[in-house]
C-alpha cells in the first residue's frame, strides 16, 4: 500500500516537473508575476549566475536554456549562420514570440562568444529590458579575481535594487543565500542518492526535478526535491544491468529529454552530469554571516564547480575533476556529448580525454543539438559501449 | 614604388605579382622576425608564444622575449596554402571539426614537426602569455598548447566590454595581474629584471607609429582611397599587431608607407593591387570580418575586377583600435596596457561594433557593408547577420554576406562568393540608380 503511494508521489512529481519542462510560455513563471503587484523576473543563461542577489532583491531567477526539441524555430534561424550552435537561436525565438514577454531583465554569464554577442542582441532587440553580460574573473586569487567579482556583484546588487525600485539589504541577501545553501544540498543529495542507487532515480526523472528548479521559486522546488526524494527512498524499483556512466559535455544547450532516456534505455546509468550546473555550480554551502558579497565571491574562487568555461591554471589539476566524479560517483565509464559548435566543450574534449586515457577510465563522444530527434546511433553507440565496459569488467 | 615579385604556388606554377614597396618591406621584417624567432636556440633567446588581440609587446620586450604568435603562423600557413592538411592533422589526432582552424591550424603543425615558414623547426616557448581578449577559443588554445609544451602559462584576462564602457574595476584588475602574475612570471622566465622605464620608452615608440597607421588608415577616406584598407590593410597592420609594436622598426615602416600612400594620394591614384594599380574606383566598401587565407589572393581579385575597393574594415581593427584617439601612453604604462587590450575589436559589445561600421560608412562614404562571415570564429561572426540589418536600417545603404573560413581550404566556395559579389555589385548600382532617378 505505501509503495502505491511512494508510486503515485513520483508519478506526481514528475508529472508536474515535465509540465513545467513543456510549456514554452513559462505559465507558472507568470503566475508568480501576476500573484502581486511589482514583482519582477530576471532570466539567466547558462552557466552560472548567482541566483541569490536576484531572490534577495524579491524577484524570481528564471533559467532560459534554450527551446528544446518542442520549439519550432521560425525567426531565431534568421540570425544565426548554420554554424552556430542551437540554443542562441531558439532563444532568440523565445524572446522575438513573445514567449519571454513578462522578464524584466536578463543575465547573459561569461561562458563563450556565442552567449557572450547574444547580450549585444538582446539590449539592440529588447530595448527596454535590463540586459547585462555577467562577467566572471578567470583569475582566482582573492585580491585580484576576487576584487574584481565582488566589484562586478556589487553593481548587479545596484542595479537590480534599482529595477525594483529599493535597494538590496543585507538581511535579505543573508536569508536568500540560507535559502540557496538548502536547494543546493537538496539536489548534492538527489545526486548522491542517484549514484547510490541509479535505477531508484533514473537520469530523465532526475534532470526533470532538477531542470524544475529553473522556473520555480527555490522554496518550491525545495519542496519538490524533498519530496522527489522521499518518494523514490520509499519506492523499489527494478535495477537493469546497466553500467554507470558520467555525461560531460551538456552545460550549456540541453539534449533533448529523449537523449537522456535513450542512455539509460542502451544499457548506460548516468550517475553523474554537468547538467544544469547552475543548480551545484557552488560546492558547499556559502558562507551565510558576515559580507554576503565576499562569501558569494569566495565561494565562486574557491568552491565551484570546474568546466570548459573556466581556465585551469594548473596544468596537473585539468581535468582531475572528472576522474574525481568518475571515482566519486563509483563510474565505469564517460560519455562525452556536446552540442555541435560549442567551443568550450569540443575544444576542451581532447584534453579531458588524454586524462581520462592516462586514468584508465574508457570514454565515448557525439555530438547533439537541443532538437536533435534521431535518437537510433546514440543508442547504439551508448549501448556498444555499455556492452564493452561489462565485458571488459568480466574479463 | 611598385615592385613585381615572382610567388610559386601550388595551382599556379609562376606568376609575377605586383606589390608596394611597404608590402616588401614588410615582407622583409616579417622573415627577419622568423629568423630570430627560429634560431633561438642557437642565440639563446628565450621565447614567448601570445596572440594579437591585446598583445603586449612592449611588455613583452622589457624581458628580452622574442614573440611567436599562433596565430601569424596560422595565417602564414593559410597563404602559403598547407594549412588545409594540418587542419586535417589536427582533425585526425581528436579535435572536432567544429572548431577554430587557426588552432588546428597550428595542432596540426605542430604534429607534422612545427615547421616555421623559413623552412626552419620553430623553438618550443619558454612561456606562454595568455593574455586572453576578445575570443574565448584562446584560453583553450593555450590550455592545448600547454598540454604539450608542459611550459610556464600566464593569463591576463581581461574583461569584455558588455556595457560599452571601461570601468576602473576593470582597468584595476588587469593592473594587479600585470603587476603580480604577468611581469613576475616574465621575470622568472627571462631572467631580466622588470624596468619601467624601458617599457615607457617602448610605448613612446609605439605610439609613433600608431599615428602613421591612422593617417594611413583614414586616408581612404579619399576619392580615390590610395590603399584598400582590407586586403591591403592587412598587410599594414602586421608589423603593429606583430612582433613589431614599440620598436624602431615599426616606427620606419610606417613613416615610409605614410610617404608612399601619400604619394599615393598626391597622383590620385588607387590601391596597388597584386595585378598592379587597380583601375576606376567604381564601388567603396566596408568590410566586417576576417578574410580567408587560403585564397586570399582569389577573394582580393573578386574585388579589384570589380573596382571595389575596401575604404574601411573591422578586421584592421583586431588588434588595437587607434583611429578614435587611443594612444598607448608612456605616463600610465600598465594602465595604458590594460586600456589597449579592453579596446581591442572583438572585446567590444555588439552595440559598440555596429556603432563603429555605421560610422565607416558614413565617414569613408561607402556604398555598404559587406560581411565576410567566417566558420570558426564565432567571436566575429555571432550576432553578425543582425548587425548587417541594423548597419543597413542606420545608414540606407546595402548589405551583403558571404561565408567563408580562416584557414580551412574546405569552406571557401569561390564560385558562391564571386555570384553573391556580383548581386551586391548590381544592387549598389541599383540603389544608385534609384537615388539618382529620385533626385
Amino acid at each position: 500500500m505505501a509503495a502505491s503511494l511512494n508510486l503515485t508521489a513520483t508519478a506526481d512529481i514528475i508529472a508536474r516537473a515535465s509540465a513545467l519542462f513543456e510549456d514554452l510560455s513559462f505559465a507558472s513563471a507568470r503566475q508568480w508575476k501576476m500573484a502581486e503587484p511589482g514583482r519582477k523576473v530576471v532570466g539567466y543563461m547558462p552557466i552560472y549566475v548567482p541566483r541569490e542577489i536576484i531572490h534577495a532583491a524579491g524577484m524570481l531567477p528564471l533559467g532560459i536554456v534554450g527551446g528544446g526539441d518542442q520549439l519550432e524555430v521560425i525567426h531565431g534561424d534568421a540570425y544565426y549562420q548554420s554554424y552556430i550552435c542551437r540554443i542562441p537561436r531558439s532563444t532568440i525565438e523565445l524572446g522575438v514570440s513573445g514567449r519571454l514577454d513578462f522578464v524584466d531583465g536578463m543575465l547573459f554569464p561569461s561562458i563563450c562568444d556565442v552567449i557572450r554577442n547574444l547580450s549585444g542582441m538582446w539590449k539592440l532587440m529588447f530595448p527596454n529590458v535590463y540586459s547585462r553580460y555577467f562577467d566572471v574573473p578567470q583569475n582566482y586569487r582573492d585580491d585580484t579575481g576576487g576584487n574584481f567579482y565582488v566589484n562586478e556583484l556589487i553593481e548587479l546588487r545596484h542595479d537590480l535594487g534599482n529595477l525594483r525600485g529599493k535597494p538590496i539589504s543585507d538581511d535579505e541577501l543573508r536569508r536568500s543565500i540560507a535559502t540557496y545553501n538548502e536547494n543546493r544540498q537538496l539536489v548534492r543529495d538527489l545526486y548522491a542518492f542517484r549514484a547510490e542507487k541509479p535505477w531508484q532515480a533514473p537520469a530523465a526523472e532526475v534532470y526533470l526535478v532538477v531542470r524544475a528548479g529553473l522556473v520555480l521559486p527555490v522554496e518550491e522546488h525545495s519542496a519538490m526535491l524533498r519530496e522527489y526524494l522521499a518518494a523514490v527512498r520509499a519506492e523499489e524499483r527494478p535495477m537493469r544491468d546497466n553500467c554507470r556512466v558520467v555525461l560531460t559535455g551538456m552545460f550549456c544547450e540541453q539534449p533533448p529529454l529523449n537523449l537522456i532516456k535513450s542512455l539509460e534505455l542502451s544499457g548506460c546509468y548516468v550517475v553523474d552530469d554537468d547538467l544544469l550546473l547552475v543548480t551545484r555550480w557552488l560546492i558547499g554551502d556559502v558562507a551565510v554571516e558576515g559580507d554576503s558579497i565576499e562569501n558569494l565571491a569566495l565561494a565562486f574562487l574557491h568552491h565551484s564547480e570546474s568546466t570548459a568555461a573556466k581556465y585551469e591554471p594548473n596544468q596537473k589539476e585539468k581535468g582531475q575533476h572528472l576522474v574525481r566524479a568518475v571515482k566519486r560517483s563509483g563510474a565505469e565509464g564517460v560519455i562525452f556529448a556536446a552540442p555541435s559548435f560549442c567551443d568550450p566543450a569540443l575544444l576542451e574534449r581532447p584534453m579531458l580525454q588524454h586524462v581520462l586515457k592516462d586514468a584508465g577510465i574508457p570514454y565515448i563522444a557525439f555530438k547533439y543539438a537541443e532538437n536533435s530527434g534521431q535518437m537510433q546511433p546514440i543508442r547504439e553507440q551508448a549501448g556498444t559501449f555499455a556492452d564493452s565496459i561489462k565485458l571488459w569488467s568480466a574479463a | 614604388m611598385t615592385t613585381a615579385t615572382k610567388i610559386v604556388t601550388s595551382r599556379a606554377p609562376v606568376k609575377e605579382v605586383i606589390k608596394d614597396a611597404s608590402m616588401v618591406k614588410q615582407k622583409e621584417m616579417m622573415a627577419a622576425h622568423y629568423e630570430r624567432l627560429t634560431s633561438a636556440p642557437e642565440t639563446g633567446a628565450k621565447v614567448a608564444s601570445t596572440f594579437v588581440p591585446g598583445n603586449l609587446n612592449e611588455l613583452i620586450m622589457c624581458f628580452d622575449l622574442v614573440n611567436n604568435l599562433p596565430e601569424v603562423n596560422a595565417i602564414q600557413n593559410g597563404l602559403r596554402r598547407v594549412s588545409g592538411s594540418y587542419v586535417l592533422e589536427a582533425e585526425k589526432i581528436g579535435h572536432s571539426e567544429d572548431v577554430c582552424t587557426y588552432v588546428k591550424s597550428d595542432l596540426g603543425m605542430m604534429a607534422k614537426g612545427n615547421i616555421a615558414p623559413n623552412g626552419k623547426k620553430f623553438p618550443d616557448p619558454d612561456v606562454l602569455l595568455l593574455s586572453y581578449t576578445g575570443c574565448f577559443t584562446f584560453m583553450k588554445w593555450f590550455e592545448l598548447l600547454r598540454e604539450q609544451y608542459k611550459c610556464e602559462t600566464v593569463m591576463l584576462h581581461t574583461p569584455y566590454m558588455g556595457d560599452g564602457k571601461i570601468t576602473k574595476n576593470m582597468i584595476d584588475y588587469m593592473v594587479k595581474q600585470l603587476k603580480d602574475d604577468i611581469i613576475p612570471t616574465l621575470e622568472r622566465v627571462s631572467g631580466v629584471k622588470f624596468d619601467i622605464d624601458r617599457l615607457r620608452e617602448y610605448l613612446r615608440k609605439s605610439t609613433k607609429a600608431e599615428d602613421d597607421l591612422v593617417h594611413v588608415l583614414q586616408s581612404a577616406k579619399a576619392k580615390p582611397a590610395p590603399i584598400d584598407a582590407y586586403f591591403g590593410g592587412i598587410y599594414y597592420i602586421g608589423p603593429i599587431f606583430g612582433a613589431f609594436r614599440g620598436t624602431q622598426d615599426a616606427i620606419d615602416y610606417y613613416r615610409f608607407l605614410r610617404e608612399e600612400v601619400d604619394e599615393r594620394f598626391a597622383k590620385g591614384q588607387g590601391p596597388v593591387t597584386p595585378d598592379g594599380d587597380m583601375g576606376k574606383e567604381k564601388y567603396r566598401l566596408v568590410v566586417e570580418g576576417p578574410p580567408n587565407y587560403t585564397s586570399f589572393r582569389q577573394f582580393w581579385k573578386m574585388f579589384y575586377d570589380e573596382g571595389a575597393v575596401v575604404v574601411a574594415s573591422s578586421y584592421t581593427k583586431v588588434g588595437g583600435v587607434y583611429d578614435f584617439g587611443f594612444r598607448h601612453d608612456a605616463d600610465n604604462p600598465l594602465e595604458t596596457l590594460a586600456e589597449y587590450c579592453l579596446g581591442v575589436y572583438t572585446n567590444r559589445s555588439l552595440p559598440m561594433r555596429i556603432d563603429m561600421l555605421t560610422n565607416y560608412i558614413k565617414e569613408y562614404e561607402a556604398d555598404g557593408l559587406l560581411i565576410n562571415s567566417i566558420k570558426s570564429c564565432n567571436s566575429f561572426s555571432a550576432g553578425q547577420l543582425l548587425m548587417m540589418r541594423e548597419v543597413e536600417k542606420r545608414t540606407g545603404k546595402p548589405a551583403a554576406f558571404v561565408e567563408s573560413d580562416l584557414v580551412d581550404p574546405r569552406y571557401f566556395s569561390a564560385a558562391n562568393i564571386k555570384n553573391r559579389l556580383e548581386s551586391y555589385f548590381q544592387m549598389i548600382d541599383q540603389k544608385r540608380a534609384g537615388a539618382v532617378a529620385a533626385a
